[in-house]
Parts: C-alpha cells; structure tokens; sequence
C-alpha cells in the first residue's frame, strides 16, 4: 500500500454521470492517478481495497433499506465524505416519488411489485450522515470535481461559488433570456457551476445545480405567473432534478396548495 | 436412506461488479463439472422512470428521460424527441436531421473509447484498470483519452455539455452552431481518426479468446446509412418490421432465480443488440475507411464471437468520426433551429442505437401534451439472456481455469456488451435475497 492519500468513489441510486466526469477530466485523469491512490472506483477498476479512506466522493440518493445502512458503512470508512451531484445532495429526479405512493409507482413499473425491495422516499445523504462537502449539478462540473478533490487533499476549503446563475451570464455577457426574450428562466433562484449554460444556447436555466443561498422562489415563481406560465407549470419547472431541495421542495408546495 | 455424497460445488461469486455501468453481480455454480447455476445479476435500485413520467409534459422528456444514463444520455435525448415528434406528427429534416447524427457521432465516439480502452482493454492484457495499464502502455491511454476526448468536445458544442446535454429540443434544438463553431473541431477530429484506424489495428491484435455464438443480432437498418436515428427494426434471421410495430414482434420475460425482466422475441429467441448486431446488419453502410479498417484487422462482415465487439467498437469508432467529419464538410448553418411542435393527442415510438444497442421508447400523450404512458426497453436489459448464454458457454469451454482466472474470463464476457445496469434497471425487475 502506498502512502498516497485513498480516493474512493461509492454509488447509490443515480444514472453514474457524475463519477463519469471523473473519467471525463481527461487531461487530469493520469495527474489524479498518479496524486492519489484509487482505492475503491469500482467503474473504472477491478482492484478494489476496503477502507480507510482520505476521501470518498458518494454519487446517488438513498432509496433502498440496503442502501441506508451501506452509507454508514462509507460514512465510517470515510475522512472527507462528499457527496457529488444533484441525486446525492437533493434526492435526485427520483425524489419525484416522495410527492406520491411508491407502490403506485412500483406496480405501474414492475409485474411482480411483491419482489421490489424500497424506500418509500428518495433522499439525499445528509439526511442519513453527516456530509463534509456538497457538490452540486446534474451533472457536476468536472472542473469543480478537481477542485474540490486538490483542495481538501490540500487542507484548504474548496472554493465553489454560492450565487447564482445570473452572475455567469453577465460575466459571460448573455443577454438575459427573460428580460430579453421573454423566456422563462430559473437561473436567478438557481446556484452557479454550469458557466450559465442553457441562456448562452437561448435556453432558459433548468436548475441542474439546485437552489442557491438565501432564495427567493417566490418572487420569480411570481414573475413567471405575470408572464403567463401556468401554476402547473411552475410546480413542474422546479420539481425535477432538484426537487426536494428545501426552497425548491417548499416554493413548489406552496404553489400547488393554492391549485 | 441418505442421498449419494456429492462433492462440493465451485462457485464463482462476485458481488459488485467492476468496469461496468452500475451495479451487477455475477454468480456462477458447477458442481461435479455440470453446470448448476448462471446469474447476471442487478442491485442497482429502482429509479421509477416511467412513473414519473406520467404528467409530466411531452417535451420535457429528452432532458428527464436523460437522466436514466451519464454515459448515453444523447441515446435517451434522441428515442424520446423521436417518439413525441411522430406522435405529434413532425418530421425533423435537412441540416437539423444532420445535426443529430452528429450530436450522437459524438456520443458514440466517447462511450465506444471510453469502454475499449478504458474498461474492456484491460481485460484482455490483465490489469485491473486503464490507469494500471497506464503504467506500461501510457501512449495508448493518452492516445485513448485523446479521442474520449475529441467525441466529448463534439457534444459539448453542439449540445452544451458532454454529461446531459441542453441544447436538445423537440423538433431540432435551441440553437445551432455556425459553420465556424464546427470548423473549429475538423483538425482535431482528423487526428482521430487516424488514431482510431490504429487502435483498430491494436484491439484486433490483443490476445482474444475464441468462442462462436449462433447469435439472433437485432438492430435497426437504413436503406442508404448507418443507422442512428432512423430505420426498420432488422433481425440477422429474417425480422424487418417497423418500430411501431414492437410490442408486437417483442417481448419481456420473469425467468425463475433470474433476477430482471429479460428481453425476449416472441418468436422464441434470445437476442443480441449493440455493435455486433449494428455492423453485421449494415456492414455495407460502413464508410469507406472503416470497413478498410475492419478488413485490415481479418474480421468478415458478421462477427460471431462476443469478445471481437472490442474490434467492432474500434471500428465503429472509426465510423463516428469519419461520418463527423463528412457532416462537418457540408454544414451550413440552418435558418431555423427547430421546427415547431405542435402536441396532439397520440402514441409516438422511438427507436435509435444507442453505443450499447438498440433503445426502444413509446410514449402516449394527450392533446395538452401531458404524458399518459411511457415505455423505455433499454440495449442492457435486452441483451441480459444473452449475456447469460454467454456466460455459460465461456464457462463450458474453460473449466480448466483456475477460480481466479475463471471468474476474470467471466466478467471479461460481461464486459463484452458495455452493459448499461443503470439504464436497465430503471426497469429491470429487482429480487434481493438478503438471507
């Protein structure tokens, strides 16, 4: 064993894209291989060593009876937990079942529900153990992956920025799709990290990074409605990757109380 | 009376398994030579999909339906806006139509890298991983994450980012780039491509084990291209039907120990989707260099050992970036980005080749343009008997091995069909037997 610090890579409920920026960061790749000991990265090795870990970046939201107790299993073998990407800080689109029965679900997805093992809720790691960082996206940025990954190797606090989408778009210099074009846009209400991505395609932001510090949902949802789109429609703009954020989770149940 | 002593059985068990998509496990039993048990096995949770997607709008589903893969989400962005824009009756033509071929160009070129070189390459020459086979042959997998690369720059620009894309739209896309903005990849992509003829030469070149299957490939077939987004659904044994006509021709199965929904034809078979099926349907609609390619590397038109779908990756590879290259050559801006679509009430199917193999979508919407039903068929959950089959025929042909190298040649034919756990599951049948 070296004497390199252990990186370990553990997913839960999620589609795997976040652990791919990793593969994806293929100019840092051999530099992070050669920095650190991967230790457990099960998609990309088959050499996989039991803990302890320096860092172990978790991917997915908790969703299985197994899969609570499993994170504290990695919660125990862990120095640094963070958790990277929307499923593991918000629950993922996945936490669309908290809003409605799981075995609705399960029987309209699959013959024999009696044999599906589940949560009746998809939720994020912090509500299971203590997480020392979040990083945010759907996907994550892979530039704030490195980041995050040299910065606590460091003992230094990552730098990841906490406002919103619209500053990207000024530093960018998009014209404001809303203002500009009328086209409804969550960037406001949603936190940095795409570079304001979907307005530089004149595309309205989605919300891939989830809420941002100190929002105020209902302002925008309210200048949406001025705009003319329906309150359904709001609730489902900010239901979907993000849902269960608290100011997403709590600005789209107001809405749907007053429908 | 008691039973006659038996011996004690082999068993292979590997628990998570490594250099997939997902989270699968793989149990094998022989007891007394005789095989008693074959499972490819899935644990990754169910996500519910389909589910959801019931009330949500029509055009929401290239970015939700996205979301069941990081590795192929162009694959789920193209089934899905097919499917709604027939059943909104739009056809998506002309420049746009060739945009998308280049959007998934893209796709294909960094997953098929991704999984030659840097989760099945590894197999073949025994190392754990591409970064400890870094260690001995560091220009191949600078070579290869070269080219990973050059595919994920080409969806970067045209689709925003390489991991869920943004800029896919219902009818087309948000916006287009300009002649320049594709200009700009020519000279990189011209690199890959000849890095990609030579790794073809390289993957052939690995040592390779020797099996031949008798396979049903299913795939789609195009009169005059190389199918991504448009086609018949084709079998090597006589299916030709339209995608419409799915649910008639296909099946899904509960097999008893067996743990997901496995993709059957109605006629009775098991069958293989991927690049295997692909090539062996179309092999004349290959471009030019890499059919050369495939020559030049002693593999005929229809390859019938599983672990040569390196080779034909390799060779798809070269394809992608050919057709990339061709797509770029006659790119003029269009003057709109996407036509518009209109949502009526009705079924919409969708079928496109996703790197892995064949994704089937059927959508049914209202005239507001809500979702009503939603059917996704992912390639890993069709290729699951399959894989099965396959295991046991690797397994009769190598019970010599010792239980390490068993269990590695396993996984090595696992890995065979780049599969997908995440994709399947969403829904794949799960039984769990914690003891």
């Amino acid at each position: 064993m070296s004497d390199k610090p252990r990186l370990a890579v553990f997913k839960f409920a999620s589609c795997d894209g976040c652990q791919l920026s990793l593969l994806d960061a293929e100019d840092h790749l051999l530099a992070v291989a050669e920095a650190v000991e991967i230790a457990n990265f099960a998609e990309a090795s088959r050499d996989i060593t039991p803990g302890p870990y320096d860092v172990s970046l978790v991917e997915g939201s908790i969703t299985t009876p197994h899969d609570a107790e499993r994170i504290r299993e990695v919660r125990r073998d862990s120095k640094f937990l963070v958790t990277i990407g929307a499923c593991a800080t918000a629950g993922g689109i996945q936490a669309l079942r908290n809003w409605k029965d799981v075995r609705d679900f399960t029987s309209y997805v699959y013959a024999n529900p009696q044999y599906i093992e589940t949560l009746s809720t998809s939720t994020p790691v912090k509500n299971h153990v203590e997480v020392d960082f979040e990083l945010r996206g759907c996907p994550i940025s892979k530039e704030q992956l490195i980041e995050v990954v040299s910065a606590l190797l460091h003992g230094r606090r990552p730098n990841i920025p906490s406002f919103s989408v619209c500053v990207e778009c000024k530093r960018r210099g998009t014209p404001c799709v809303m203002v500009a074009q009328g086209i409804p846009c969550l960037g406001p209400i949603t936190q940095a990290g795409c570079n304001g991505l979907c307005p530089a395609y004149e595309r309205g932001c989605f919300g891939c990074f989830g809420p941002m510090e100190s929002v105020n949902a209902a302002s925008l949802t309210g200048k949406w409605m001025e705009m003319g789109v329906k309150s359904s429609d709001v609730v489902r703009a900010l239901r979907t990757y993000n849902a269960y954020a608290e100011p997403f989770r709590e600005a789209s149940d107001a809405i749907a109380a007053t429908e | 009376m008691p039973s006659p002593p038996q011996s004690e059985p082999r068993t292979i068990n590997v628990d998570y398994l490594a250099r997939v998509e997902g989270e699968g496990s793989m149990k094998v039993v022989v007891r007394d030579g005789t095989i008693e048990e074959v499972e490819f096995g899935i644990f990754e949770p169910p996500r519910y999909f389909e589910a959801f997607l019931r009330g949500r709008r029509f055009f929401e589903a290239p970015d939700i339906t996205a979301r069941i893969c990081g590795i192929c989400p162009v694959a789920y962005q193209m089934s899905s806006a097919h499917a709604m824009e027939m059943a909104a009756g739009v056809t998506v033509d002309g420049m746009l139509r060739e945009l998308r071929r280049l959007l998934y160009c893209g796709e294909w070129i960094e997953s098929h890298v991704l999984h030659v070189f840097m989760l099945h390459a590894p197999d073949f020459l025994g190392y754990e991983s591409a970064i400890h086979m870094a260690a001995d042959h560091r220009e191949l997998v600078e070579m290869a994450l070269r080219m990973k690369k050059a595919g994920n720059r080409l969806v970067q620009v045209l689709g925003g980012r390489e991991i869920h894309p943004i800029n896919v739209k219902l009818g087309g896309f948000y916006s287009v780039p300009s002649r320049a903005d594709l200009q700009s990849l020519v000279e990189e992509l011209e690199w890959c491509r000849d890095a990609a003829i030579k790794s073809v030469g390289v993957v052939a070149g690995l040592p390779t084990p020797q099996i031949e299957m008798d396979f049903e490939f299913v795939s789609l077939r195009h009169p005059s291209e190389y199918p991504f987004n448009e086609g018949r659904i084709v079998s090597s044994k006589g299916l030709d039907i339209d995608i419409s006509e799915w649910n008639d021709y296909f099946r899904e199965e509960h097999v008893e120990r067996s743990n997901a929904l496995q993709g059957w034809l109605k006629s009775g078979g098991a069958y293989h989707v991927g690049p295997l099926a692909r090539y062996a349907n179309n092999y004349e609609l290959l471009s030019p260099l890499a059919r050369k390619a495939a020559e030049d590397a002693g593999i005929g038109p229809v390859v019938n050992n599983p672990f040569q779908s390196i080779v034909v990756r390799a060779v798809e590879t070269v394809f992608a970036i050919e057709e990339a290259l061709r797509i770029i050559d006659a790119y003029e801006a269009p003057k709109v980005a996407s036509v518009p679509v209109i949502p009526k009430a009705g079924i919409g199917h969708g079928a496109t080749e996703a790197p892995r193999g064949l994704l089937y979508h059927r959508y049914e919407i209202d005239s507001e343009g809500l979702i009503v039903e939603a059917q996704i068929v992912p390639p890993t959950a069709q290729n699951q008997p399959t894989i099965e089959s396959d295991l046991r025929a690797v397994l009769e042909a190598n019970l010599e091995l010792s239980d390490d190298d068993l269990q590695w040649r396993l996984e090595q034919s696992i890995r065979n069909y780049d599969p997908c756990i995440s994709c399947a599951t969403h829904f794949l049948r799960l039984d769990i037997d914690r003891g």
